[in-house]
């Protein structure tokens, strides 16, 4: 909502600086967006009328005029041809200023003296889309005499301010000048003055003339109807015009300048009609037929639906109420006659017209936020004295007020008491009903609490609790003491899980991994790119009804596409090593209008000139050792699709799958464009959760020596060492502390297919030094079984 | 004989004062006082010397040998130092070269912003909790007392998997979901994801990071909610913040508002991260509206609340003067390894 300051003070006595009031206005609950000074920057204008016009001796498209700006004649050479003599014009004589810092100099233009310019609106500052047809093209033409000499911006009352409010949808109030001026006057302390409306009116009388019926009277909950004779459509006067453009609207003729002007003025839409255009004389609004054409006045011809309220006469539409007005009837030059329409529209219905034509018009967005049903005759009334009071046309005496159910002020009984309770305030009865007062909400103290009687332009208050706020924000949301909650006992922190969640992006952090976060959306076709079984639940997606493009249309199954994403950004932009994982949640339908399942996933991912299958294992032993958890084993996994098949495990924890983690399949690296190999491991973290065990208990450190011990077998290539451990393990009885696999020969000494693993193990006891017979048993015990189950031999 | 010590003492004094290393020092000790060293020969030759004689001479040998012992002392202390003073020298290394290169993980910024968020609410007594990412109208939009016309509800404005069930457009579905489960004193915040059907753009991401909080209680108040805020600003952004406290309209409180930090950058003079107005716009927040308590089955004649509801992205970008929220889900390693 667009401001102009100087028309503000029009209904408020406002003495501030603008800016001084805009703070105020702000924290009083209408919050200022900007404010704009307009004409800042113009100097050296002054108002000229043109005396004479002669051709220029040396240019077919430039004219000389004689100027006359009160003590001097000036010659200005210009190439406008919008002018004649006679012709009241805006002069920047030398040295003026105009918009975009433009400076004015006297000169010669093609070897004649021009001593100033002549100026057009857009010099002058004017937005273009501001600018009136008139005087698009050419000097800006003032529409009567003006002072010659006086300064420009003086004279139009050019200069202002013009104060941006955002009106929150409580408020659709306030989306006109009086609504402004009230909460001003609410917040500064003063009265507002309303416009003192008089209709003089000449002898007949609408009624005559005219009915109106209202059949939809859902749609339509009143219809105020006046008429007016002999109008002349012409421009309208400077200082409306100049309201009209500050308060960001465009002026095109009187008649609607003035609805307009109305609109901006009490909020209410307005419509003329050309009554010559109407036949017989019953204006009727009721519901459209389904499927019937009209064609609006921006001549676009629409398909009318059934829900949809129309304006109509005897024989056929007039406008979509609310919404626009129809070709057919629309006020031309030409209009004579006019019928004035000041209506109250249903706002859901025309909200719902409004979407489904796909148009969104100021009056049915104001309609749609709510218009206050008894300011349809004021704001009718408002229109026919200013168009007395310019003298454009003849009032009818009467208006035609069509009103089935008036809109009554609400009364409502607030406990003081209550209120300071909301607000941790001590507020005096007697200044609350000082603050509702101010906002022209009468309240008297009856028994202790308030009857207030609610104007019904405020929809929005219903409840003791809007009243905390009413009361609150003209008292000051600055000057409530700002206080800590007291009462019960209440004992903050974490859940478990987000504390097991913290714990386990320390450990990734401690291993050099960075956190990553991407979407919970992605496009289909990425379980396509990691090559996921054609029958995978992986496939099943959660799908958005109205996604922003295929890109982000379902919910992720998994969380590895989107890693391999930003893997491949890394890669695509030279980034040389990356070590990243993700800890999110991943989406699988439940049943039909259930919520999906939720389910937190880990993906971790690697690559780098010195990462390799292993730095990703080590990554997840770490994170599941650091996380208490020792009841895992990793499995090869030959035919998961997404990665490289020798080059893929499982991995188990207690049994269970917990995870897949391997090198990226180079069919894959392929859809994502990776060119250096990649590795990623996806985990379930519910089970992490379920398994980790935060809580430990002390060992004491050992008190004996340990002894260590070193082999090598020879064995056959696919043995894995995963069996040597598990015998290892088996077989090592209460004194092998740890083992350590250190070297894996293949070459020089070792037939073909074999390897030679090497272990340290360490021993020692709890209770008392080993010896070595102690040790030789068990290392000779493990050996043996190495030999008789896995086929090895022991190297010398 | 005394003769003969004095010379031998002369003699290797002088040998121990050229010697330079350990062992020519070594060499010497042996040469005068080893098992076949010349003062241990002409300490063996005191057998043939007579009575009288051997007291004497043995005084003045056991002369020689202390002050030789000492001689030897004191130049071995003089070249160990001098070779420990080699030592060092030769193993002198160039600091100035690079140290080893560690890779340093990082949570994501916006985990470490509100971590920090999270510890600063923890400290006044707030439990997190969590909600789902799809979740329904009903604890979205109708339990929030979200008119059934408002603009936000619309399919341009919010993602909808069916008619019923949408992605969340703001955290304040935890609010419904734990005043269902939990009596009051309720204490609560919940950060996380939300959804809106915005095309990316520098300022706009269709996914973002919300944190809400939500405290219902006897005699809570509009000055508690001040408080509390307060607290959190001043911990956020530094003691000397400034809170600026607007009335404003959201459906799911009354009274309602909006808070304006002072510029943590230029403390309210107007620079290029508040875009000149000197106040960061940071939150919505208000008391919990009374339809809302009944709609969770809490009596609003009974119980009062506060909540607040506050975008992380935009913290976490004004705090990094980030200027463009695509930055935070492209998760370039450049990115992350800045903060």
């Amino acid at each position: 909502m667009l401001v102009p300051v100087k028309w503000l003070k029009e209904y408020v006595n406002i003495q501030l600086p603008t800016k001084e009031l805009a703070d105020k206005m702000t924290m009083s609950g209408s919050k200022v967006e900007t404010i704009e000074a307009f004409g800042e920057g113009i100097e050296g204008v002054v108002i000229g009328k043109i005396e004479g016009i002669l051709p220029h001796p040396n240019a077919d498209k430039l004219v000389i005029c004689k100027v006359n700006i009160g003590e001097e004649m000036l010659q200005i050479v210009t190439g406008a041809s919008n002018i004649k003599e006679g012709d009241y014009v805006p002069v920047a004589i030398d040295g003026a200023r105009l918009a975009g810092n433009l400076k004015i100099k006297k000169g010669k233009l093609r070897g004649e003296v021009s001593e100033g310019m002549l100026c057009s609106q857009d010099e002058m500052g004017i937005a273009k889309g501001l600018i009136s047809e008139e005087n698009k093209d050419g000097i800006w033409v003032l529409e009567q005499e003006y002072p010659l000499g006086a300064d420009f911006m003086e004279v139009i009352n050019f200069k202002d301010e013009v104060i941006e409010f955002e009106i929150t949808s409580n408020r659709p109030d306030c989306l006109s000048m009086v609504g402004i001026a009230r909460e001003a006057a609410a917040t500064l302390g003063e009265k507002i003055e309303y416009p003192h409306i008089r209709v003089n009116g000449i002898e007949e009388k609408a009624s005559d003339k005219a009915k109106v019926i209202i059949e939809d009277t859902e749609g339509c909950l009143r219809y105020v109807a006046r008429l007016i004779k002999n109008v002349e459509i012409k421009e309208s006067p400077q200082w409306m015009q100049q309201r009209l453009i500050k308060a960001g609207v465009r002026p095109i003729n009187n008649i609607v300048d003035i609805t307009n002007y109305v609109m901006l003025e009490y909020g209410q839409p307005l419509h003329a009609f050309d009554l010559d255009k109407i036949s017989g004389d019953t204006i009727i609004i009721k519901k459209s037929k389904e499927g019937e054409k009209f064609k609006t006045l921006d001549g676009v011809e629409r398909t009318l639906k059934a829900t949809m309220t129309m304006i109509a006469d005897k024989d056929k539409n007039l406008a979509i109420a609310g919404v626009m007005g129809g070709e057919e009837s629309e006020v031309t030059k030409a209009t004579k006659n006019i019928l004035l329409e000041s209506a109250s529209f249903d706002n859901d219905n025309t909200r719902n017209t409004s979407k489904l034509l796909g148009l969104r018009t100021e009056a049915s967005t104001r309609f749609s936020k709510g218009v206050d049903s008894n300011l349809a005759l004021t704001a009718a009334n408002r229109v026919c004295q200013l168009i007395e009071m310019l003298e454009i046309g003849e009032v009818l005496r009467d208006a035609i007020d069509v009103y089935p159910n008036k809109k009554e002020n609400r009364q409502l009984c607030i406990r003081p008491n209550r209120i300071n309770e909301l607000l941790g305030t001590n507020i005096e009865v007697g200044e609350m009903i000082k603050i509702l007062e101010s906002l022209e909400i009468e309240a008297n103290l009856i028994e202790g609490k308030l009857q207030a009687t609610v104007p019904t332009y405020r929809d929005d208050l219903q409840l003791e609790a809007d009243f905390a706020e009413e009361i609150g924000r003209i008292y000051g949301f600055d000057v409530i003491p700002a206080t800590m909650a007291r009462g019960n006992i209440v004992v903050g922190g974490k859940t478990n899980g987000e504390a097991f969640e913290d714990k386990t992006k320390q450990l990734l952090n401690a291993m050099g991994f960075n956190e990553v976060l991407s979407y919970s959306f992605v496009s289909p076709k990425t379980v396509d790119k990691i090559k996921v079984d054609s029958n995978s639940i992986k496939r099943n997606f959660v799908k958005l009804l109205n996604p922003l493009g295929d890109e982000t249309s379902v919910m992720r199954t998994g969380l590895l596409p989107n890693l391999l994403e930003i893997i491949s950004r890394n890669q695509n932009r030279n980034n040389h090593d990356f070590r990243g994982f993700e800890l999110g949640k991943i989406f699988i339908p439940k049943g039909e209008n259930q919520l999906p399942f939720e389910l937190p996933q880990l993906a971790i991912g690697v690559y780098g000139e010195a990462e390799d299958f292993f730095t990703l294992k080590g990554a997840v032993e770490g994170l599941l050792k650091g996380s208490g958890i020792d009841d895992f084993e990793f499995e090869a996994e030959k035919n998961h699709p997404t990665y490289h098949p020798g080059r893929c495990a499982n991995l188990f924890i207690g049994g269970n799958v917990a995870g897949t983690l391997g090198e990226i399949h180079p069919e894959v690296m392929n859809n994502y464009s990776l060119d250096k190999k990649s590795y990623c491991a996806e985990l379930d973290f519910s089970i992490l959760l379920a398994l980790a065990r935060v809580d430990r208990s002390y060992k004491p450190l050992p008190k004996y020596p340990a002894i260590t011990r070193d082999f090598a077998v020879v064995l056959k290539e696919e043995i894995y060492v995963k069996d040597i451990e598990k015998i290892i393990r088996d077989n090592g009885g209460s004194i092998l502390e740890s083992f350590r696999l250190f070297d894996i020969y293949r070459g020089n000494q070792i037939s073909e297919d074999h390897k030679s693993v090497a272990y340290t193990l360490t021993y020692r006891h709890s209770q008392r030094t080993l010896t070595d017979e102690d040790v030789n048993k068990v290392q000779d015990r493990i050996l043996k079984k190495i030999e008789d189950e896995l086929g090895g031999s022991l190297r010398d | 004989m005394e003769a003969k010590l004095k010379s031998l003492e002369a003699s290797a004094k002088s040998e121990i004062d050229k010697a330079i290393t350990s062992d020519e020092l070594e060499k010497a000790r042996v040469k005068y006082l080893g098992k076949k060293g010349e003062l241990t020969e002409v300490l063996r030759g005191m057998g043939s010397l007579s009575p009288e004689e051997r007291p004497i001479v043995g005084k003045v040998a056991n002369e020689v040998r202390a002050s030789i012992e000492a001689s030897l002392q004191a130049a071995k202390e003089n070249i160990k130092g001098k070779e420990l003073q080699q030592k060092l020298k030769s193993e002198t290394i160039d600091v100035t070269m690079p140290g080893k290169q560690f890779k340093i993980g990082k949570k994501h910024p916006l985990t470490q912003g509100m971590d920090e968020l999270k510890d600063i609410f923890i400290g006044m007594g707030f439990k997190v909790v969590e909600g789902p990412e799809v979740d329904t109208v009903y604890y979205n939009f109708d339990a929030l007392n979200s008119p059934k016309n408002h603009p936000s509800r619309d399919m341009s404005d919010t993602f909808y998997i069916t008619e019923d069930i949408l992605l969340r457009c703001h955290t304040s579905t935890v609010q419904i979901r734990t005043m269902e489960k939990l009596k009051p004193p309720i204490r609560i915040i919940s950060p996380g994801r939300c959804f809106r059907n915005d095309t990316p753009d520098a300022t706009h991401s269709p996914m973002f990071y919300q944190l809400e909080g939500l405290v219902v209680d006897k005699g809570i108040t509009l000055g508690d909610l001040k408080g509390t805020l307060e607290v959190f600003v001043k911990h956020f952004f530094g003691g000397h913040t400034k809170i600026k406290f607007r009335p404003h309209n959201f459906p799911f409180t009354e009274p309602s508002a909006e808070v304006d930090a002072s510029c943590f950058k230029c403390s309210g003079e107007g620079c290029s991260v508040c875009k000149g107005s000197g106040w960061i716009e940071l939150l919505g927040c208000g008391m919990v509206h009374p339809n809302v308590l009944s709609n969770c089955g809490i009596d609003p004649e009974v119980y009062s609340g506060f909540a607040f509801g506050m975008g992380i992205d935009r913290l976490i970008m004004n705090k990094y003067e980030i200027d463009d929220i695509r930055l935070l889900f492209e998760n370039d390693i450049r990115f992350l390894n800045q903060f």
